[in-house]
Formats: structure tokens, C-alpha cells, sequence
């Protein structure tokens, strides 16, 4: 196995970014496979990109514009539908200030 | 097996207008199809039996007034990806297992104005992410040609579903070729058409600058005739191309004279399977015979196309799956506070696979390794949207093998991400550049397992892909064989 890409620590902190809470063995595959990956990305960098522009998107240049105007009808109900927990009228969720 | 499930849309579009077939009967020669073969090939997660027969019902009655557009009464099965209301949409994920959608995806409206039929739900790899359909939390798919094989991914159900006659055609999506991956593995027709072309209001997101929409059928006129139904300017996505849309069917002249075919030299590697190169060669062959001639291009970037789409398309999803919270929908893990509540919901929720990319995404966007990572492989991408202007100015389309292998076994590369990442080789550029492709069947290996041909346009030149697409098909040199199932 190549020498590790990625820290336990780094992945740890990617996995708090990522607001995933991995087991201890989730954590030590991801230090291969992330380890694995970001070596064999390291291919890119035989290619001279200094001048070259990103490409973000392929679509059709510029954003299109529409009227603001509201075209479905309030469903309150049938957006509360998959609520995992409600309370009325609204999305239940832990307390968020002390 | 009834007869009529194995009818092309053409066919039984006719067969409906002359009130020789009803769609009630056509829905459920495809519903018993499906009832026997499930068992085996687990093609769909939801089966939508009694929709399916309404849906029919309604059908009928407009053919019996004479008003039924292409698609009436044409049953269809749906990657379950896309927004059905009312319908279970899973995206073959935990973390929405019990999501029903209160609206429909922009394609699925227009799918449902035209009268068609949705039969059911079908399998994928979790969020797209995958080229077997072994990432689905509801168990894979197998491929109705040998049933210890994948049926690619990510859209594998989709792809066997219609090779396997449980519908006459359906829904997929393609990011990295995850149309084009299970076409070619399951034998039937699968395209990607150009980014833009079709609205993804309503389809779950992967990766917002590569997700394309496109459908599999059994025959080239078919898939021209779904993506005619599919494609078009939709106000609820701002992405989607204002342009006018052709009618595909009426490309399909079956000329191919004069026409130039690219053969980028890249996609004829050491490494692939031998019977894949011969097959392609041999349709090269038979389109010259029939009056294209072939160009010898270079499309010097290839191999570092997998790399950059691992930056690009991992940093997006990365992104596009934060909405998954288990606050206003999905699941939800109970905890003390609203870090943990997501934390735990999160890990509980998704895959494997899908942990491992958002986590490679995550830090391919991070703090200090931002310009190394994400902004590097989108500069890669300009290197190979450029190969791809080069090429077509000396021909009008590139042609290559669409895997450089054929279906692989259940099992064989889960256990090593990066093996199963280059089963894509062939098929990821296209999505970095934004160019439409097909794949169509042009052959079978030595264990009789289907090959796929590739056939990749500029830019919003579909037109001419179906014509090319439809003139090898009826150059008959291509033999479709009676699958065992």
C-alpha cells in the first residue's frame, strides 16, 4: 500500500464538515479509499494548467429570467407530509437555544 | 411470455390507433412479465401495479376518442430518481425510504400529459453513484442475459427492465454514463443527450454540471420518439435549453453517406476485453461499407478524464446531498441536538459509497486544498471539453466501445472503489463536455453477454446520432439473440 494520502485526523475532520458520524471502522476505510483516490487524482498534475480557465458548467451561456410570479396553490399539508416529526402546522425539531 | 410485451413503441403505438391492442391489455402483458421475472432480476424497487392499470384505463379512453398523443398508453418504467407524486421515491437510499413526493418531476408531467403509462419504480445505485446497481439499499440488479452479472449502473434497473420486456422503454440518467453503462451491458439502446437538453426539475440530484436525463428502449426509433416526448425549455429549470426540439423520427433516413466517424485512438486500450474492440470494429466496418468513412482523431486528454470527474462530480454532490438533514423529510435519527439529530440521520441514512463521496467531495472543497483538488479538475475539463472541438472539426461523430468490458459479476470490483470508478473510462469525458452519446448494441462476447457501441455528437446534434444510430441497426449486421429468461 502507497504511503497514506490522508490522515485519520484529516478524515475525522472532513467527516465533521460532512456532518457524518462514522464508526471507528467506517473512519479507517476511508483513510485507504480516500488515501487510494486522491493518489490516483494525482495523475492531473502531469497536465500544465496554469493558463487554462475552469470549466463550472456546459449548459447554454447565461441565466434565463422568468417572471416572479407564484404558480402552485399553499399545501401546507402535502409539505408536512414527510415530516420525520411535526407539531401542527410546523416541523418539529430538537431545541436549538438554550 | 406474451407477444406484446416484446412490441417497439412504434409498434404498439400502431397497433393502439387501429384499436387492434388496447393499453389495458398491453399494461398487463408487461405487469405479469414483471410478476415472473422480478423474483430473478429485482429491476424495480415499486412496482405500481394499480396506477399502472388507471393509468391505462384513462389511455384507452382517449384512443378510443382519437386523441392520444405518441406516448398513450405506452407502459414505461421510471428510475426511481425522479419525482413521482404520490409514488415512493427512494432513490434506492434509507435515508428516503418512505419519501413520496407531493409533486412531479417536469419530465414525469410531460410523460404523464401524453398518456403513458408508468409501470413501476426502477433500481439504481444509491444517488446514481455506482456502475453496477450493487449500491442500492434495496439489493441489486441482476442482468436478464446471466444472472450472476451486474446490470450496470447507476441506472441498471432501468436498462434491464426494458431488456428484460417489463416495459417497452424507460427513464434512466447519465452523470458519468450511467445510462450508457447498463445499455451496453444489458443490451438494449440508452442515451445521453446533451447537457440542457432536458429539464431536471423533479430528478434527486448527484452532480448539478454533469446529471442528464435520457431514456432506454429496444430500438433507435424508440429512443428518438421518448426523447422528442422528454426534451424541451422548462421555466422550473434554468439550466434547460430554450432551443426548439427536432423530431427525431423524421432524422432517421438511414444515409450515411459521406458521413465522417472520428476513432479517437485513446478508447482502443491495452487492457480491454478483446471481443469489445473486435465487435466495434467490425460495426465501423459495416457503416463504411454503407458509405461513412472513418477519420483517425485524438482525444489526447482521455485518460485523466476519471480523475477530474472524481473532483468535480464528488465536490458536487457533496453539496446537493446537505439537504438530506431529517428535518423536514427523510429519515430522522433522534438525538440531544440539532449537530447530532443530522450526524447520526446522516450516517444511518446513506451507503457506503455515497459516505465515501461526500466525504472525498467535502475535502476536494476544503480549506487549503481547494485549488489543488476541485478547481484543478475543472480545468482538466476544459482539456477535454477542447479535445472534443478539435475532433469534430474533421469529423461529425466520434464512434468507440462504450465499456471496456462487458457485464462484470456481482461482487467482482465492491470491494475495490477505484476499479469500479474505471469501468467509466469511456463514457465519463462526454459528460465533462456536455456532448450527447448513445449506446446500441452491436454485439455479444465469447460467454454471449452483450456489447454496446458508442456513438458521441456535438453539442445538440442528436439528430444526426439517431440517424446514424438508426442506419446501423438496419444494416442488420448486428443480430439481437433470445435472452434464457
Amino acid at each position: 500500500m502507497a504511503e497514506s494520502k490522508i490522515t485519520l485526523e484529516q478524515v475525522r475532520h472532513v467527516a465533521l464538515l460532512a456532518r457524518l458520524k462514522l464508526s471507528p471502522e467506517e473512519e479507517t476505510r476511508l483513510v485507504a479509499d480516500m488515501s487510494s483516490m486522491l493518489g490516483y487524482v494525482e495523475k492531473l498534475n502531469e497536465l500544465k494548467t496554469d493558463d487554462i480557465p475552469p470549466t463550472a458548467q456546459v449548459g447554454e451561456p447565461g441565466t434565463p429570467m422568468r417572471d416572479d410570479a407564484v404558480t402552485n396553490q399553499p399545501a401546507p399539508e402535502d409539505m408536512l407530509a414527510n415530516a420525520p416529526a411535526r407539531s401542527g402546522g410546523f416541523f418539529k425539531v430538537p431545541k436549538i437555544i438554550e | 411470455m406474451s407477444d406484446l410485451t416484446k412490441l417497439t413503441i412504434a409498434e404498439a403505438q400502431a397497433k393502439l390507433r387501429k384499436h387492434e391492442i388496447s393499453a389495458r391489455e398491453l399494461t398487463r402483458a408487461c405487469l405479469d412479465r414483471i410478476a415472473a421475472v422480478e423474483p430473478m432480476l429485482n429491476a424495480f424497487i415499486t412496482v405500481t401495479e394499480r396506477e399502472a392499470l388507471e393509468q391505462a384505463d384513462a389511455a384507452d379512453q382517449r384512443l378510443a376518442s382519437n386523441d392520444a398523443p405518441p406516448l398513450c398508453g405506452i407502459p414505461l418504467g421510471i428510475k426511481d430518481i425522479y419525482a413521482t407524486r404520490g409514488v415512493k421515491t427512494t432513490c434506492a437510499s434509507k435515508i428516503l425510504e418512505n419519501f413520496v413526493p407531493p409533486f412531479d418531476a417536469t419530465v414525469i408531467a410531460k410523460l404523464r400529459a401524453e398518456g403513458a403509462v408508468f409501470v413501476g419504480k426502477a433500481n439504481m445505485d444509491e444517488f446514481a453513484m455506482g456502475s453496477s446497481t450493487e449500491n442500492s439499499a434495496f439489493g441489486p440488479t441482476r442482468n436478464p442475459h446471466d444472472l450472476e452479472r451486474v446490470a450496470g449502473g447507476s441506472s441498471g434497473g432501468s436498462a434491464a427492465a426494458v431488456a428484460a420486456y417489463e416495459c417497452l422503454a424507460s427513464l434512466g440518467t447519465d452523470t458519468g454514463g450511467s445510462i450508457r453503462e447498463p445499455a451496453s451491458f444489458c443490451g438494449v439502446v440508452g442515451i445521453k443527450p446533451t447537457y440542457s437538453r432536458v429539464s431536471r426539475y423533479g430528478v434527486i440530484a448527484y452532480a448539478s454540471s454533469l446529471d442528464q436525463v435520457g431514456p432506454f428502449a429496444r430500438t433507435v426509433r424508440d429512443a428518438a420518439i421518448m426523447l422528442r416526448a422528454l426534451a424541451g425549455i422548462d421555466r422550473s429549470d434554468s439550466t434547460c435549453s430554450a432551443r426548439a426540439v427536432p423530431d427525431y423520427e423524421r432524422a432517421l433516413t438511414g444515409d450515411v453517406k459521406g458521413l465522417r466517424i472520428g476513432v479517437p485512438k485513446e478508447y482502443f486500450v491495452e487492457g480491454m476485453q478483446t471481443e469489445v474492440e473486435k465487435s466495434v470494429r467490425e460495426a465501423l466496418a459495416a457503416l463504411q461499407k454503407a458509405g461513412a468513412r472513418t477519420v483517425d482523431i485524438s482525444l489526447p486528454h482521455t485518460p485523466y478524464a476519471v480523475a477530474a470527474y472524481y473532483l468535480i462530480a464528488t465536490a458536487e454532490a457533496s453539496a446537493n446531498l446537505a439537504r438530506y438533514d431529517g428535518i423536514r423529510f427523510g429519515l430522522r435519527v433522534p438525538a440531544e441536538n440539532n449537530i447530532e439529530l443530522y450526524e447520526k440521520s446522516r450516517a444511518q441514512g446513506f451507503g457506503a459509497e455515497v459516505k465515501r463521496r461526500i466525504m472525498l467531495g467535502t475535502f476536494a472543497l476544503s480549506a487549503g486544498y481547494y485549488d489543488a483538488y476541485y478547481l484543478k479538475g475543472q480545468k482538466v475539463r476544459t482539456l477535454i471539453r477542447r479535445d472534443f472541438e478539435r475532433a469534430f472539426e474533421s469529423c461529425d461523430v466520434v464512434m468507440a466501445p462504450v465499456a471496456p468490458t462487458t457485464a462484470f459479476k456481482l461482487g467482482e470490483k465492491t470491494d475495490d472503489p477505484l476499479t469500479m470508478y474505471l469501468s467509466d473510462i469511456f463514457t465519463i469525458s462526454v459528460n465533462l463536455a456536455g456532448l450527447p452519446g448513445m449506446s446500441i448494441p452491436c454485439g455479444y462476447d465469447n460467454a454471449g453477454l452483450p456489447i454496446g457501441l458508442q456513438i458521441i455528437g456535438a453539442p445538440f446534434s442528436e439528430e444526426t446520432m439517431f440517424r446514424v444510430g438508426d442506419a446501423y441497426e438496419k444494416l442488420g449486421a448486428f443480430k439481437p439473440r433470445q435472452m434464457k429468461i
